[in-house]
């Protein structure tokens, strides 16, 4: 079967700025995708293109054998988009709301009711259908956010980082969705700043970073590029300085990448046991106390940090 | 086609949820027309309207016509609406309107009927003399009972041009049943047709019916000026608060939401407009519905009403849509929107009257839909009937055309998702 989603070699400029430099990659009907990169990397631009609301500069991209800048009407009907930012009418209910958005992928009559009514019971706002939806927390708006991509059973849902800036509980409500859907056939690409999200969801993934493609495979493809390494995560004391440890332990044998972030330094080494030992001597004699240290076994955050030498989140 | 009515219903639904516009839409210009009305006396003579215009008249023609239009001002039909004053000298009654004793002055100059009916010689020398004019002097500070004035001497001066086509139809009839020589006919139709060609028919679209069908008099309301005044100008702001949704729904995202589902870029426009218009209608019809109920105000024939208000919402739409083409932000629509509202309505006439205003804002006016729908209601008020709407309704449905499409083509020059 062809893939649903085919990307080849999309790019997007903004003015002089690449915002997406080129990117390829296909999506098989039935799975999740997730696109994993920083803010800034580019996700939305793509969701963008993909979703036909931005023409891309160069490149192609085709949705169920449909083109998004020659077809751009038959792609819209293949498509739920879930924007980052949330799209919704504030003044109105969330089944006003429902109603309307489901007008628009013409729905109507009693089509339109019974799928406004499954939808509010899945996104579990039946009983608060009618409140407008500035009264909403910010969890229930964004499952609202949500239910409005679902109306009109999308083959392929492009979800752009759904779980920013919400609770614990609204997160993992929201993941689980994520996978009944998947599991009801429908094809998700889904975009995400989170390691443990991509970690979680998806088989494939891709790692975006300053608008390239800089990994793409299975999880397993991607850990297996940083080499069969273990990282240690060393949290630092207050008043201790994560750059100069890092620095100095860049230099240790049997080390091969130091990075500082916040309060933290992550050594990437072959063998954790072989290095742990030179690495507290060399903390010791610069004084820096180390609280606590975390050994990992490779995962997509090492692969980040691997390629691009920084954190993924920063 | 659906699309457009869902996206427009959808915006009416959301003007009415917005307490803030709402205020703007419905409440200020109740409020205005209500204080305006009680500043000008409206609601403590207790009959309601203008009576007893003091008019000055000085009939320096003294032949049939400048008679009869003097008595036409002391007609019993008139008898409650004037107080007539004559006078003999045009100066003293110039001074009279200085001095605040009279709202309007006339002076119908000497020769007047003899420029309208020329003597039997005239006709035959072929040269007629310069058809002269009844001059009106209005007293600026009170527009309104010098534009009732105006509308009466206008209207009489219609009733002679009647008369003048008659004639003249007269003329041929007696050219057919061969009463008059054709070569006489000839020199006297050049005559008319000269004269008419100068000065083409006076009816100005403002006319006061001093007989109706029923004989009696319409009054002329005061608030049948200031509530369709307040109403126009603050159609601006529906409209351009409509044009900021639009910008509103940029960056709330639900802009490009719109544009990822099966919805055409020209629809999600069309809808956007249609909400501007539906939104501008209900406003119109709920303060002329208000102001019907608690004033008692007569807006005239139904029908003209209903043309006069789709026209007017129309023309201040576009007005709306080419400030959003233009501007970047939706608070730059509210500031532009805000400033044109106020210019448009103070230049419309919506405060002062039009015919009080220096001529060159008279004629810059003419842009502005509050003049035009001012011009409208007016004629409605004094008793005029949809098939006299003719010119503001054209003026109207032009200036919407031209503004909707200069902002299609800003629009498209600039996309509508980008600045
Ligand atoms: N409309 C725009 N104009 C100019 N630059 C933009 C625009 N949108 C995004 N960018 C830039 O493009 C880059 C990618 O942005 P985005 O796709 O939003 O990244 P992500 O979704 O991965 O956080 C960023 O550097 C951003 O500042
Ligand atoms: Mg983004």
């Amino acid at each position: 079967m062809p893939p649903i989603l085919e990307v080849q070699n999309l790019v997007k400029k903004y003015g002089d700025f690449t915002a997406v430099k080129g990117i390829s990659f296909d999506i098989q009907e039935g799975e999740i995708f997730s696109l994993l990169g920083p803010n800034g990397a580019g996700k939305t631009t793509t969701i963008s293109m993909l979703s036909t609301l931005y023409e891309p500069t160069g490149g192609e991209a085709v949705v169920g054998g449909h083109s998004v800048t020659k077809d751009p009407m038959a792609v819209r009907n293949l498509i739920g988009v879930v924007p980052q930012e949330l799209a919704l009418y504030e003044d109105l209910t969330a089944r006003e709301n429902l109603v309307f958005w489901g007008q628009m992928y013409n729905l109507g009559g009693s089509r339109l009711k019974s799928r406004v009514d499954e939808i509010l019971e899945q996104i579990g706002l039946a009983d608060k259908a009618k409140d407008r939806v500035k009264t909403y927390s910010g969890g229930m708006k964004r499952r609202v956010n949500i239910g409005v991509g679902l109306l009109h059973k999308p083959r392929l849902l492009f979800m752009d980082e759904p779980t920013v800036g919400i609770d614990p509980q609204s997160r993992r409500a929201i993941l689980d969705t994520v996978k009944d859907l998947n599991k009801q056939g429908m094809t998700v690409l889904y975009t995400t700043h989170y390691m443990e999200e991509a970690q979680e969801l998806s088989d494939r993934v891709g790692i975006i970073d300053h608008g390239e493609l800089i990994a793409l495979g299975t999880q397993k493809d991607l850990t297996r590029q940083v080499g069969e390494t273990e990282t240690l995560i060393l949290h630092l004391g207050e008043n201790d300085d994560p750059q100069a440890l890092a620095a100095a332990l860049n230099n240790v044998h049997g080390v091969i990448k130091a990075e500082p972030t916040d309060g933290e330094v992550s050594v990437i080494c072959p063998e954790a046991e072989d290095v742990l030992a030179a690495v507290v001597t060399a903390a010791n004699e610069r004084g820096i106390k180390i609280r606590s240290i975390d050994i990992r076994e490779p995962n997509l955050e090492a692969v980040f940090l691997h390629l691009t030498g920084r954190a993924l989140r920063d | 086609m659906t699309k457009l009515l869902l996206i427009g219903l959808k915006d009416l639904k959301l003007a009415f949820r917005d307490r803030a516009a709402l205020i703007l839409m419905l409440l200020a210009p109740f409020l205005l027309t209500l204080g305006l009305g009680f500043v000008t006396g409206r609601f403590s003579g207790g009959s309601g309207g203008i009576s007893e215009i003091p008019v000055v008249i000085v009939n320096l023609d003294g032949e049939q016509l400048g008679d009869a239009l003097v008595d036409v001002f002391k007609s019993d039909d008139l008898s409650e609406l004037v107080t007539l004053t004559e006078a003999d000298d045009p100066e003293a009654a110039r001074r009279l309107i200085d001095e605040d004793e009279a709202a309007a002055a006339i002076l119908i100059p000497e020769g007047f009927t003899q420029s309208i009916m020329p003597s039997a010689e005239q006709f035959a020398g072929g040269n007629a003399a310069d058809p002269v004019k009844i001059e009106v002097y209005a007293n600026p500070s009170r527009p309104t009972s010098a534009g009732i004035v105006k509308a009466i001497v206008d209207e009489f001066a219609s009733r002679v041009e009647e008369g003048r086509i008659t004639g003249m139809t007269a003329v041929t009839q007696m050219i057919v049943t061969g009463r008059l020589a054709p070569q006489d006919a000839e020199a006297a139709g050049q005559a008319m047709g000269e004269r008419l060609a100068e000065s083409p028919g006076t009816g100005l679209g403002i006319a006061l019916n001093t007989n109706t069908a029923s004989g009696e008099t319409n009054d002329f309301d005061v608030l049948a000026y200031m509530a369709p005044g307040m109403a126009l100008m603050f159609l601006m702001f529906t409209t351009s608060y409509g044009g900021r949704s639009l910008l509103a729904e940029r960056s709330q995202g639900t802009l490009p939401r719109l544009l990822v589902s099966p919805t055409s870029t020209a629809q999600v426009l069309g809808g956007k407009v249609m909400g501007i218009f539906f939104t501008g209608a209900a406003q119109l019809f709920i303060l002329i519905g208000a102001s019907t109920l608690f004033f008692q105000l007569k807006w005239g024939d139904p029908l003209g009403v209903i043309a006069l208000v789709l026209a007017a919402v129309f023309a201040a739409t576009g007005w709306g849509m080419l400030i959003t083409a233009i501007a970047r932000t939706p608070a730059q629509v509210g500031n532009l929107g805000s400033a044109i509202m106020l210019i448009f309505g103070i230049m419309g006439g919506s405060f002062i009257q039009l015919e009080a205003l220096p001529e060159v804002v008279q004629w810059f006016s003419k842009i502005t839909p509050n003049a035009w729908g001012l011009d409208g209601f007016t004629t409605l008020a004094l008793g005029n009937s949809l098939a006299h709407l003719g010119r503001p309704l054209l003026a109207l449905t032009i200036m919407g055309a031209v503004l909707f499409t200069i902002a299609v083509i800003v629009f498209n020059r600039k996309g509508i998702m980008q600045k």
